[in-house]
């Protein structure tokens, strides 16, 4: 048992961050602040080259044949950087659709459930085709491909997330095609992890920010950070990081290698499946709840400043938002936790 | 990112589930919680058994008499304990955890000969005399006096949170042998025999009712300088090294046994109709996630120390974790006795259902007040975050 990133993750880890900082810069990224074509080609197609999409993909079907441990690497490197566009669900999506492997963009969303409001794409002007998933309670349904030509959707003017233009979607949806033959539950589970890996990038990065503001900011004549005021903040923040980053990538493990679920089935005298879907959830649920409330924390260190638009510290929390109400909302999360108690 | 055991890790597992589900059917009843002389023959008991069967001193180096299992046994064997059921540490936690290490660590060989085999074998207890009431987390601070006269330290004092105090034969006493203002650089560690003159010892009662703990008043006890551990004042490096020996696996059989009251909490909750209201079934979520996650930092902790000697970033935030969980589980547990919980001793059920555990759950539910306190306030722990992993400036420099 080494539960520390190998050798070649490090070194993926450190070449994705190397990468992103040359193309996906947060100043860069920010300039296209509120626009319907946020998701920039040239930085896309740079990341579709160094394998992003393909990464789940296995080398015999042309991909780069990681797995989901390696894919925690690099979403949570991915959400370092706000990367804008559909990242998850085109790297999700790519082991049982061609098109997503080879970097053409694609959305997932939830079959339409008990929320009241109509389902909202994300990046519309992106994405060729959305994925309707069953949601966690209908697992055994089909999902469908929908064509995003197909779909009567409506521009939003004004997303929470400046980063994340959006579009309602007329219901019912159109029926679209079943993705036949695919395992439903694994493809779900897959889009949760990478989509927590993604909390826990922004969970650390707001940290980073605030701690670094910290240092550097004096007011009574000395660094707020040595006020046990703020310090005690960060210290719970960076806690939340680092249980959210531990259940993550042993959640990631656990779908890659069936020795390690059955091991962890019997500590928990559970059975495989009930496995897989507690630790993913419960993977998910600490992932929301570090990457939010580290945000909101990190807003409240920056004090007054936090509260403006400059300070990018607003960004990570916007996106906190998006991605805790996808795949899984917290409520759906907990309820499924408890059916696995 | 491997999760997995070894073949040689599996078979350590499965010969320890074998010989406890041998041997555990044949203990003796639990002694009550109030009867420390029977616990002490318990607990002693229990170690002679572990002693005989090879599993002594899982933790400590072959060197001290131990098995030298790596972290990740250790990690096995509390997990299988725990499984099982096995009876806790109890009595012989100081002298196995903390006393023992210290004196492999440090000791003459004249020390570990005489001090480390019945610590093994379970024939004596020890107690510890570190925090004083003037010196909680600033241990640093502590009074306690001794003053050389030829081969002894005459030592003046008090201690408090002295565990087991009345049935130990041993104190790990941490002494002030430099000048009164000279902190870390003038304490100095002893071995203390409990049947000196000048030892008073006075129990202390927990908010629980319970007596484990003890203050210890020290009227000029000739303690021979033979029994220092290490050089005189240099007794803070000696505790210090102490510390080191945390592998990870600290709060192993807590965090498990915090699992398995979650388990029991949502079998209860069914039985008593508190399943069908939301918010109970979300609580049961959260705690489900936070335990499955601090479940799985103890594995990154555990394999870090195997890889670098010491647990890491993860040992401090899982203290500052679990406490809040484990305080967090307790509540509920309260929430779904309801009226229950006012009673502290057994209660029948409802409808003839038969006892409720409310004795069990009120009683965690007390004692879970001490886990933001003992070994490390919060309030520090949040400290030494901040400081030593962020690196945020001190409080006061």
């Amino acid at each position: 048992m080494d539960f520390d990133l190998s050798d070649d993750q490090r070194a993926l880890k450190d070449g994705i961050a190397t990468l992103l900082d040359g193309v996906l810069p947060l100043e860069a990224t920010r300039s296209a602040e509120h626009r319907a074509d946020v998701v920039d080609p040239t930085a896309w197609a740079a990341l579709a080259e160094a394998g992003v999409f393909s990464l789940l993909v296995p080398e015999s079907d042309g991909g780069v044949g990681f797995g989901l441990a390696e894919g925690t690497v690099v979403f949570e490197e991915l959400g370092r950087v706000l990367a804008p566009g559909p990242l998850v669900a085109t790297t999700a999506l790519a082991p049982v659709l061609p098109a997503a492997a080879e970097g053409i963009a694609h959305a997932v969303i939830d079959a339409p459930g008990r929320s009241a409001a109509p389902p909202l794409l994300e990046h519309p002007a992106t994405c060729a085709a959305v994925v309707v998933l069953p949601r966690i309670e209908q697992v055994a349904e089909e999902a469908v491909l929908v064509p995003v030509g197909d779909l009567s959707a409506t521009p939003v003017e004004r997303s929470l997330d400046p980063l994340t233009p959006l579009a309602s979607l007329a219901t019912p949806l159109p029926v679209g095609t079943p993705l036949e033959g695919i395992d439903t539950a694994a493809l779900r589970q897959r889009i949760m992890v990478l989509a927590a890996a993604t909390q826990v990038g922004i969970a650390g990065e707001v940290v980073a920010i605030a701690t670094e503001y910290a240092k550097g900011r004096e007011q009574f004549g000395r660094p707020i950070g040595g006020f046990q005021a703020i310090k005690h903040l960060l210290a719970d923040a960076l806690a939340r990081t680092e249980l959210a980053r531990a259940a993550v990538q042993s959640a990631a493990v656990i779908l890659d290698d069936p020795l390690v679920a059955e091991r962890e089935a019997d500590t928990l005298s559970l059975s495989t499946v009930q496995l897989r879907w507690r630790a993913v959830a419960g993977a998910k649920l600490l992932a929301d709840d570090a990457a939010i409330t580290n945000a909101r924390t990190a807003i409240q260190v920056h004090g007054g400043m936090g509260f403006t638009w400059e300070v990018p510290v607003h960004l990570y929390l916007k996106r906190s938002r998006v991605l805790a109400s996808s795949f899984g909302t917290r409520s759906e999360l907990a309820d499924l936790l408890a059916a696995l108690a | 990112m491997d999760l997995r055991y070894t073949d040689a890790e599996e078979s350590f597992r499965s010969d320890l589930r074998a010989w406890l589900a041998e041997v555990l059917p044949t203990l003796p009843a639990k002694p009550a919680a109030t009867d420390w002389p029977g616990r002490r023959a318990y607990d002693q008991g229990w170690q002679a058994q572990l002693f005989a069967a090879g599993y002594a001193g899982v933790d400590w180096p072959v060197e001290g008499g131990g098995r030298g299992a790596s972290p990740i046994e250790q990690l096995i064997f509390k997990e299988e304990c725990e499984r099982a059921g096995a009876p806790y540490v109890g009595t012989g936690f100081v002298g196995l955890l903390h006393a023992g290490p210290t004196i492999i660590a440090e000791g003459t060989l004249a020390q570990r000969e005489r001090f480390l085999p019945p610590i093994l074998n379970g024939d004596e207890v020890w107690c510890q005399g570190f925090s004083e009431p003037g010196s909680g987390s600033d241990l640093a601070s502590l009074r306690t006096r001794a003053v050389r006269d030829g081969d002894h330290y005459v030592v003046s004092g008090s201690k408090i949170w002295t565990s087991h105090a009345e049935v130990a034969d041993h104190c790990e006493l941490l002494v002030r042998t430099g000048p009164e203002d000279s902190r870390h650089k003038g304490i100095s560690w002893l071995i203390m025999p409990m049947d000196l003159p000048g030892i008073e010892i006075r129990p202390l009662t927990t908010i629980a009712g319970s007596t484990e703990f003890a203050e210890l008043f020290l009227d000029e006890v000739r303690i021979p300088v033979e029994n220092r551990v290490g050089e005189e004042n240099d007794g803070w490096r000696v505790t210090m090294v102490t510390l080191s020996f945390e592998r990870g696996t600290g709060f192993v059989g807590e965090l498990l046994e915090s699992m398995r009251l979650l388990r029991s909490l949502t079998g209860l909750a069914q039985r008593t109709g508190a399943w069908g209201d939301a918010a109970v079934r979300k609580r049961i979520g959260a705690l489900t996630a936070s335990f499955d996650g601090l479940w799985a930092l103890t594995k990154r902790n555990v394999s870090e120390a195997a890889r670098n000697g010491i647990p890491g970033v993860g040992g401090t935030v899982f203290k500052l974790a679990y406490s809040e969980q484990g305080q967090q589980l307790t509540e509920l547990a309260m929430d779904l006795l309801d009226r229950a919980g006012l009673a502290a001793s057994g209660l029948d059920g409802a409808d003839g259902q038969g006892e409720l555990p409310n004795e069990e759950l009120v009683d965690a539910w007390i004692k879970s007040i001490s886990l933001t306190i003992a070994a490390g306030t919060s309030q520090v722990q949040r400290n030494i975050v901040g400081e030593r992993i962020l690196g945020l400036p001190k409080e006061k420099s």
